[in-house]
């Protein structure tokens, strides 16, 4: 006789939920869950009850109150009786500002230096070698604090300028290198729109009108590739693409009536003109030069990591060098490039923070500087700083991350 | 990511805020030695000299509380900190006192809940700037560029000074003095402000003195002193009678020299209740009977302070001015001790 019991019903004991895989996981992320919300609960808790015993407050109310201090650069108008959250806003643009500068400039140095470290010329080849790893090992404090000093040891000062025996004297009588920073001739409009105040819209046209060339030369290459497709003769849009980019901006200058004020020594400084202030000089070229040195080591990694034999093929194809490594190489490399490229433009924006050194005012400089000093308000300006750079960051890696997608390996 | 960040902030946050509990007389009567805040370097007022050894008038504060408190004058860690770090080292308890040409606010005393222990040095602020200029006036500073030290009451009055001229100027933001000053040799800056007595002190250091000028407009009132943090009202007691007693003694004309003959055989009873021979005093303030003798004995009094420091006698060469006692039309006027 045979006995057939049925397989145990599945009925549901504690133990289970440490010894049956089914339900570890789960159980263990739940546990790890409270013990995080309650180390956050008590954390908040005891900052609370701390800054009640100590009679202070969290209060948001210092944005709203004017801020007291001037700032030497300021990209929107400022005084100092404008509003402390006015002076972060002059501080965030300044952050990008930096920011965006050094990243091109770091790529342009980056992309040259790995380039040419994989040279056949010797000397080529072991000069980038050191920059690399003379930049790369030094910390990027120091490099900013030696170019800041070189810039106002070696570069004469505004006084040097005056007087007969002036010991220097300004480039084309156009542009002046001074240790506060180089002034040159800048840009304005005679014929405007909105007179003297209207002149953000004036650049705004401008703007636009940059951008309706860029879309349209877009459009004839398309056109161009289309036509090469089906005929096999591509027509020639050199013409046609330079025509488009520079008619329509010389005729808007014109309308406009571009003239350029040009800097002139005046009291104690030169005005007029277009200052590029010795800090910002100092912290762009030391951020650009130190990353330059990573990127120039990615860029190298991704071109290696094409197969030799792509570049053996493209010159059996009869491929000049320089085509080979533009339109065969590099754009392989890319797709291992570009990810560790994200975050030396991350690292660019956080290592901006350090321009207080040099005395630049960005957003660590006057809202977590000055702005904190103050008013006293350490932890509300601390949070506002890091939400600040979070928020940056994210977005610069949202951005290159659609880029990333772009240009990375079509899978079907 | 974002949770991490924030776990971050407020850990730190807890921690400060966890440190800065009451009873910093005990805290430091139970480690032996005080923390003490300074400046990062400004000659004459806190500086470490040739061996080391942290030298200045408001060093001399320090030594002298710590004199009273613990009976050794030598006991204490002076802490270096900027214009900016050093209301939160005070506020998070990593300080007991800050020593530190700090300027007496309304906002500083009441909304950043700190205690003033009094005046130490009547100060205001003042320009340097160098001979061959040609200037002579505050006023005929337009468009001048000016180094400053960052998160100061200089950088606020600055700003209200030019804009009440209405005249221009560029701020060149400046870190500690140190740095300031090699801005301002170096030219990055036409002129530099911060307290007069500073200006004299950055002045005394420099290769030649003369070729620099300090304008005559002092644009602020900066009354300086001692502070610590608000609601350890004992603690604050010992730093404001301490700094009372130093005063006092110049009054009294107690000196370090004479302080030990003063304290066994005088007939003024003022004199008596301040050095311990009479009367209760110190026990008040939770001390023993010699604490004002023992830091007399080894500072001095307010005078001999000030001249070894930052008098007429030293590079930095400042009058007694609006510090001279009361007596001789100044405004150091201790209250009795009684």
């Amino acid at each position: 006789m045979t006995t057939l019991t049925d397989p145990p019903g599945s009925t549901f004991r504690l133990s289970m939920l440490l010894n049956d895989t089914r339900y570890r996981s789960t159980t263990l992320q739940v546990i790890a869950f409270i013990l995080l919300m309650s180390a956050i609960f008590y954390l908040y808790s005891n900052l609370a009850t701390n800054l009640r015993e100590a009679g202070l407050n969290i209060s948001f109310a210092f944005l709203g109150t004017p801020a007291g201090y001037d700032i030497n650069q300021t990209l929107i108008e400022y005084t100092s009786q404008s509003s402390n959250l006015r002076a972060a806003f002059v501080g965030i643009l300044n952050t990008l500002l930096v920011a965006f500068l050094a990243c091109i400039m770091a790529t342009i140095f980056g992309v040259i230096a790995g380039v040419l470290r994989l040279s056949k010329n010797w000397l080529v080849r072991k000069l980038m070698a050191v920059y690399v790893e003379i930049f790369r090992n030094i910390p990027v404090l120091i490099w900013i604090l030696i170019i800041y000093a070189l810039m106002t040891i070696a570069s004469p000062s505004p006084r040097a300028f005056r007087g007969d025996d002036a010991t220097a004297s300004m480039i084309l009588d156009g542009a002046a290198i001074t240790n506060r920073g180089v002034y040159v001739p800048g840009p304005f409009f005679t014929r405007g729109i909105g007179g003297e105040d209207g002149s953000v819209i004036n650049w705004l046209l401008v703007i636009a009108v940059l951008i309706g060339s860029f879309v349209v030369t877009r459009m004839v290459t398309a056109r161009a590739n289309a036509t090469q497709e089906a005929t096999g003769v591509r027509p020639n849009t050199l013409w046609t693409n330079l025509a488009i980019w520079f008619v329509p901006i010389i005729v808007l200058l014109f309308i406009l009536g571009l003239a350029w004020d040009i800097p002139e020594l005046k009291g104690f400084n030169f005005s007029g003109g277009l200052k590029v202030g010795a800090p910002l000089i100092a912290l762009w070229f030391a951020l650009s030069i130190y990353t330059g040195a990573f990127i120039a080591e990615n860029v190298r990694a991704g071109i290696q990591a094409v197969s030799k034999g792509q570049t053996e093929a493209a010159a059996a194809l009869g491929l000049r060098p320089g085509r080979v490594m533009s339109l065969v190489v590099l754009p392989q490399a890319l797709r291992v490039i570009v990810p560790p490229l994200i975050s030396q433009y991350l690292n660019i924006t956080k290592n901006s923070s350090l321009a207080i050194l040099v005395g630049y005012a960005d957003i660590t400089a006057t809202l977590g500087g000055i702005t904190l000093n103050q008013t006293g308000r350490a932890i509300e300006c601390v949070l506002l700083l890091m939400a600040f750079y979070l928020a940056a960051s994210l977005i610069i890696s949202a951005v290159m991350n659609v880029y990333n997608n772009s240009m990375k390996l079509k899978e079907r | 990511m974002k949770k991490s960040v924030f776990i971050g902030a407020l850990t730190a946050a807890g921690l400060m805020a966890g440190a800065a509990a009451a009873g910093t007389l005990d805290d430091v009567k139970e480690r032996g030695k005080l923390n003490c805040g300074v400046t990062t370097g400004l000659v004459g007022f806190a500086a470490p000299d040739a061996n080391g050894e942290w030298k200045g008038f408001d060093v001399a504060v320090c030594r002298a509380v710590a004199a009273a408190v613990l009976g050794d004058a030598s006991a204490v860690e002076f802490v270096p900190t900027t214009g900016k770090t050093r209301f939160t080292a005070l506020a998070s308890g990593e300080i007991d006192m800050l020593s530190r040409v700090t300027t007496w606010t309304f906002s500083r005393d009441v909304d950043l809940k700190f205690d003033f222990a009094g005046v130490a040095y009547y100060d205001g602020q003042g320009f340097m700037v160098p001979k061959d200029l040609g200037v002579s006036s505050a006023k005929e500073l337009d468009g001048a560029t000016v180094c400053v030290q960052t998160g100061t009451t200089t950088e606020l009055n600055l700003a209200d000074f030019f804009r009440a001229n209405n005249i221009s100027y560029e701020p060149v933001p400046v870190e500690t003095n140190a740095e300031g000053q090699q801005q301002y040799v170096a030219g990055a800056c036409d002129v530099y402000t911060t307290d007069a007595s500073g200006l004299a002190a950055t002045r005394a250091a420099f290769e030649n003195p003369g070729d620099h000028v300090i304008l005559p407009e002092i644009i602020s009132k900066e009354p300086l002193g001692p502070l610590v943090r608000h609601g350890d009202n004992d603690w604050g007691d010992v730093v404001r009678w301490t700094l009372n007693a130093l005063i006092t003694a110049e009054e009294l004309g107690v000196t370090s020299a004479n302080v030990g003959e003063m304290a066994s055989g005088t007939q003024n009873p003022e004199v008596a209740r301040l050095l311990g021979t009479e009367g209760e005093l110190g026990a008040m303030l939770g001390l023993d009977a010699d604490w004002a003798k023992r830091a007399i004995e080894t500072q001095g009094n307010y005078s001999e302070i000030f001249a070894t420091n930052i008098g007429e006698e030293t590079p930095i060469g400042l009058a007694r001015g609006l510090n001279a006692q009361w007596t001789d039309g100044g405004l150091l006027y201790s209250p009795p001790f009684r």
